[in-house]
């Protein structure tokens, strides 16, 4: 018995941030050199009253369209922007989504590693006979976290929710995953001034500052990347020449070409979009990996690597056949 | 040298004569928080080093980044 992908949607919320909008706020920031080494021309971001939850339940609406919601046994929910520190974001998912009361709920605390960190979950319930019918939900809001004035996270980052439906299969769609942590790492991306910590002196004190070490991130994952693909291909098998396409996650468009370089591989087979969306955490994959079904560049029998890494450290990657 | 401030001007996109080895290169009006991934990417693929942050903060000059590297490549 095996786990596979049955379905992916998503959800944008309105709002869009462009680039030149940027520009009316910051007149000295350099758009053109953001749009054409970062990649990103547009985010998405959560309205004031709208959170990573609410996002994610739309983007499962929109699942349920194409699903019965009575099959889910079990929703997992990455995300960093829950609701509340307690309840838990996924137990409120199961009564606003209408889904049944025996069934397992829990969220993970993960950022741009989540979704890999969520199938292989998703995969382990399943092989254990624990669930078969699983919704993986990501939502993040970063841009909650990020001021006004702090233009480099403001243009990188976007918000978004995914919905994904991963159930039993005869087959072994999801492979092997190979998963790292480092935690050495926190103090480079972190949210520092609130959580129990801090005793909570953020609540209507002073905002909460995403801080992020971007020199650090990036010899982070110039480090750890490069093996950790070496690593998922040899454990499934499988030479890097006989991926079909590979989705890394999509933090930006310097890093990625960096990556797809050192690492050898052919860059036409290689996903690299992030334009409209920005950096969404651990919506890039799930998002690239539907954007990549519909618009026919994956099919059916295709292996693809896809590679979460970040915020943690944290780092993950696995081998699907579509 | 020469080579080095070759590579430094392909990653910072200026002309390699508007590059001296006294130069302060934040200074620079191309260096910006890209301008830090480009250089750190150059020293990589180049040199095969990953210079720590802290470490890279402590330089100022662009000799002392070359001699950062003369010290520390395999």
């Amino acid at each position: 018995m095996g786990a596979k992908i049955s379905r992916i949607e998503y959800y944008l919320p309105e709002h869009v941030l462009s680039n030149e909008d940027l520009i009316a706020q910051h007149p000295e920031w350099n758009s053109q050199k953001v749009e054409k080494k970062v990649g990103i021309r547009n985010r998405h971001i959560a309205g004031s009253e709208e959170t990573a939850l609410d996002m994610a339940v739309k983007a499962a609406q929109k699942l349920f369209n194409y699903v019965d919601p009575s099959l889910i046994d079990f929703v997992l929910f990455c995300t960093q922007s829950p609701d509340h520190l307690l309840p838990t974001s996924a137990c409120i998912a199961q009564d606003r989504l209408g889904l049944r009361t025996n069934i397992g709920a829990l969220d993970f605390n993960l950022g741009c590693s989540g979704y890999i960190y969520g199938l292989a979950l998703a995969k382990s319930l399943i092989e254990s006979g624990i669930a078969m019918n699983i919704l993986l939900l990501t939502g993040e809001t970063y841009s909650k976290y990020i001021s006004d004035s702090d233009i480099s996270n403001r243009s990188i980052f976007g918000d978004a929710a995914t919905a994904t439906l991963v159930t039993e299969s005869d087959n072994y769609h999801i492979g092997d995953f190979v998963l790292g942590t480092d935690g050495k790492g926190a103090e480079n991306l972190i949210v520092r001034n609130i959580g129990a910590k801090n005793s909570f002196r953020a609540v209507g004190d002073e905002y909460p500052e995403l801080y992020m070490n971007g020199p650090e991130i990036f010899n982070f994952t110039i480090d750890t990347i490069p093996p950790l693909v070496e690593d998922v291909c040899k454990k499934n098998h499988l030479d890097k020449d006989q991926l079909d396409y590979v989705i890394l996650h999509q933090a930006n468009k310097y890093i990625i070409e960096f990556l797809i370089s050192t690492i050898g591989l052919d860059p036409s087979k290689c996903h690299i979009d992030m334009l409209e969306y920005g950096n969404t955490v651990s919506n890039t994959i799930p998002i690239a990996l539907k954007d990549s079904w519909d618009k026919g560049i994956i099919k059916v029998g295709d292996s693809v690597l896809l590679a979460g890494f970040g915020v943690g450290y944290s780092w993950g990657s696995t081998i699907i056949r579509v | 040298m020469d080579k080095f401030i070759d590579i430094l001007a392909d990653a910072l996109e200026m002309e390699i004569t508007d590059i001296k080895a006294n130069d302060k290169f934040r200074e620079y009006e191309e260096w910006d928080s890209l301008a830090v991934l480009s250089v750190i990417a150059m020293i990589k693929q180049n040199y095969g080093i990953t210079i720590p942050r802290k470490e890279f903060d402590s330089l100022l000059t662009v000799e002392d980044l070359y001699n950062y590297i003369s010290a520390n490549k395999g």
